[in-house]
């Protein structure tokens, strides 16, 4: 005898379009510089699929876009991204400022409200006033201008670090003295190094590899840092903002 | 009284999870445990990550139980389960041994489990490699949560078994020396470690000979942790507070001895 | 009297779940199991068993594959009718590209990676994914490449590469072995566990390989296998006879 049931009410299996493919970013802006990081980890369920896939991506001399969520998703949408910029390149002959790209994603995220791409977005880099900028993102578009921010899978453990360490919340100054409102490079690389291997103790999905991508105002040089190990240019002008990349190892468990 | 087994608390904690009553989460040890026989005996081995979800709830956790002095089981699944589990059959398996007054069989210990198990109907989620040397030789199990039972002479359980298992099943030969035996488990359980996001840390190694026992507690330590780039200490005063209040907690009492007889302190 | 009443023709196109008579497949049938591939001195090997499998029924099936003039092989694992349509899809990209185009212009790896990535991301969108992970890779300008696409379209390059039961059992050995061991010895224990422990697989297997010298794609071999240690092996439990 079949299943009557099953007969009468057709079973929909239900194909998912999305992964979840691990991973965290975060980005802090400084008074004239911004950094911004991810691990390299991409991984499915219990299994690593590569140790190194890029989810920081350098848009312009002066944008750095960091992408975590559904990884196809995510490629996809930085490829969309990068074709819009370069049509506004070709259009205005300049490149966009960081204000109106932090604004054409949020129209490009919106546009895929009913069908989104699953992708937290975290957009850094020196706005034309010459101050470091962190814009951040939810999948269907609402973002706000911050000074720091983490995202992905191991949000809930950065997150309230960079609070304690950027912003200062719970801790009261010394008497007499006050917060400083930016951390100079130097300090803001350290907890960026430490926020990540940190979560990498603590969160399986995060690990093998850290790049940190680093956008100085123009004029500003590197100081403090230009004798780190392995740091690398990828600015097109010299005269500009500057783009570097830094690269570190994670633990590989 | 109806006879067979009584599963209506099941009934009743499915019934209360679909109203939506939130079900505690156990600590499961994603992981990975192995073991094998070699010339002389056994070789077991685990990592030593507990995860809870995504995060790792204990870095350096302790998965090859004791059972007897010369029977051991490693426990994968629900952290509590194999920790009572094992423990329990621990218990019974020295009273066993006193009131029989013989070594303990690793045969016996498996019974016990997969009876337990069985019992339970998979409701205890213990995953475990149990192996041993006892009179009639060295022996190795697996016993998977239903209570089924497995002897062969390489095992892997856990999350991380199947990157184990190939380890295994590319390298394993008959009569290993202890050297080769060990240096096996230990790539079979990094290859767990690297390759599976549920197990991770250190190798713990267990070598189980007819003479003696050998747990070998952090065998290999491959993922140390690294340096912090900064200190994380906090001024004194730097937790804010709206009242304060000190109270002494230290109470002084003096006493008057009334009556003009000494006590005797003698 | 009014009209019949039309009957509803669905378009596969529209991604509708409402759709009454679904045209979409919504999960494999004839299906293939694990791939394997790495990167050596010279270029790329892959290797696959040519088993296809529907439901617990085998057939037999190559699941390997050579695009030709261009300078790329893949396998793939899932559905096998979605392979040979992407078999088919591809062959009319490189008459396209290649043939008819006569620009001197040849497609490599990396270009018809993103193809295919492009190509499972319109399906995945539409909701009518190709039930399949395709792996490849190639060999252009001196340059090896290796690449990697499931039926979400997600993608990654690594120096080696598995599919199904691959990604748990020959990933791992491969990854260690990687270091510096030789190829066909690193592919056979590979592909001797997955044989031992997929059930779904057999031993008769094929390997390609690309390199400077071009495409190459092996006859069917066949695996030799050890069962003697069963022998030994009395019950599950307390039996020793």
């Amino acid at each position: 005898m079949p299943n009557m049931s099953a007969i009468v009410h057709p079973q929909q299996r239900h194909f998912n379009p999305y992964a979840e493919n691990g991973g965290t970013i975060l980005a802090i802006a400084g008074a004239d510089f911004t950094v911004i990081a991810g691990d390299t980890r991409q991984s499915e369920g219990y299994s690593i699929q590569t140790r190194y896939a890029p989810k920081v991506f350098r848009l312009t001399d002066r944008a750095v876009l960091a992408v975590n969520g559904f990884a196809a998703d995510g490629n996809m949408f930085v490829k969309k991204v990068k074709q819009r910029l370069e049509w506004y390149k070709h259009a205005h002959a300049k490149d966009m400022p960081l204000r109106a790209i932090a604004r054409l994603i949020q129209t490009m995220l919106y546009a895929q409200r009913f069908f989104p791409y699953y992708v937290y977005n975290i957009l850094g880099g020196i706005e034309e006033d010459g101050s470091g900028a962190v814009y951040s993102f939810d999948p269907v578009g609402s973002y706000e201008r911050e000074a720091c921010r983490a995202a992905g899978a191991a949000q809930s453990l950065v997150q309230p670090f960079l609070d304690n360490q950027i912003y200062f919340k719970n801790q009261t100054a010394a008497p007499g003295r006050s917060h400083p409102s930016h951390l100079p490079l130097p300090d803001v690389l350290s907890i960026v190094v430490d926020s990540f291997t940190s979560a990498t103790e603590r969160h399986i999905e995060v690990g093998d590899g850290l790049e940190i991508y680093i956008v100085l105002a123009k004029g500003r040089s590197l100081q403090g840092v230009e004798g780190l190990h392995g740091l690398r240019e990828l600015s097109t002008q010299e005269d500009g903002e500057r783009v570097f990349v830094l690269q570190r190892d994670l633990k590989k468990d | 009284m109806s006879a067979g087994f009584d599963f209506s608390n099941h009934s009743r904690n499915t019934f209360l999870s679909e109203k939506g009553l939130k079900v505690p989460k156990a600590t499961s040890t994603g992981t990975t445990i192995v073991g094998c026989l070699f010339k002389d005996g056994i070789v077991l081995g685990a990592d030593t990550r507990a995860t809870e979800g995504p995060i790792v709830a204990d870095k350096n956790c302790e998965k090859i139980h004791f059972i007897s002095d010369s029977i051991r089981c490693c426990g994968a699944g629900t952290a509590a389960d194999t920790e009572f589990i094992t423990a329990l059959i621990s218990s019974n398996i020295e009273l066993h041994a006193l009131s029989t007054g013989r070594k303990p069989r690793v045969v016996t210990a498996m019974t016990m489990l997969k009876q337990r198990l069985f019992q339970y109907q998979g409701h205890i989620g213990a995953a475990l490699v149990l192996g041993g040397v006892d009179p009639s030789g060295a022996h190795l199990f697996t016993i998977h949560p239903h209570g089924s039972t497995d002897k062969l002479p390489y095992v892997t359980m856990g999350s991380g078994s199947l990157a184990a298992m190939a380890v295994f099943e590319s390298s394993w030969k008959p009569d290993l020396s202890r050297e080769d035996a060990l240096k096996l488990v230990t790539a079979a359980v990094s290859a767990g470690i690297f390759n599976d996001l549920g197990s991770g840390s250190n190798v713990d190694a267990c070598v189980i000979t007819a003479t003696e026992t050998e747990m070998l507690r952090g065998y290999v330590k491959p993922n140390e942790r690294t340096q912090k780039e900064r200190t994380y200490g906090f001024r004194r005063g730097t937790t804010a507070w709206t009242a304060e209040k000190i109270r002494n907690l230290v109470v002084s009492e003096e006493i008057t001895p009334i009556g003009g007889e000494e006590m005797d302190t003698s | 009297m009014g009209m019949p009443p039309t009957p509803y023709t669905p378009d596969p196109r529209r991604s509708q779940a409402w759709i009454p008579f679904n045209t979409r497949s919504e999960q494999p049938i004839v299906t293939g199991t694990s791939v394997l591939a790495l990167t050596y001195k010279d270029g790329i090997m892959l290797a696959g068993d040519n088993l296809a499998s529907y439901g617990s029924l085998a057939c037999s099936a190559p699941r390997l594959s050579v695009t030709i003039p261009s300078y790329t092989i893949f396998g793939a694992s899932g559905n096998m009718s979605d392979f040979q349509y992407l078999q088919h899809d591809l062959d009319n990209l490189i008459i396209q590209e290649e043939v008819t185009a006569q620009d001197g212009h040849q497609l490599g790896p990396k270009q018809i990676h993103k193809y295919l990535s492009q190509v499972f991301y319109a399906r995945r969108s539409k909701m009518d994914s190709l039930w399949k992970s395709v792996l490849g890779g190639g060999f252009k300008d001196g340059k090896r490449f290796l690449l990697f696409v499931d039926l979400l379209s997600v993608t990654y390059t690594v120096l080696t590469l598995a599919t199904c039961y691959g990604v748990y059992i020959a990933q791992p050995l491969l990854r260690k072995a990687f270091e510096g061991s030789e190829v066909r010895k690193i592919k056979e224990d590979w592909l001797h566990v997955l044989f031992y422990r997929d059930p779904r697989s057999t031993n008769q297997y094929q390997i390609t390989t690309i390199s400077a010298a071009g495409p190459t794609i092996s006859p069917s071999l066949k695996l030799e296998t050890e069962w003697s240690f069963a022998e030994s092996i009395r019950g599950y439990g307390p039996q020793t006879q």
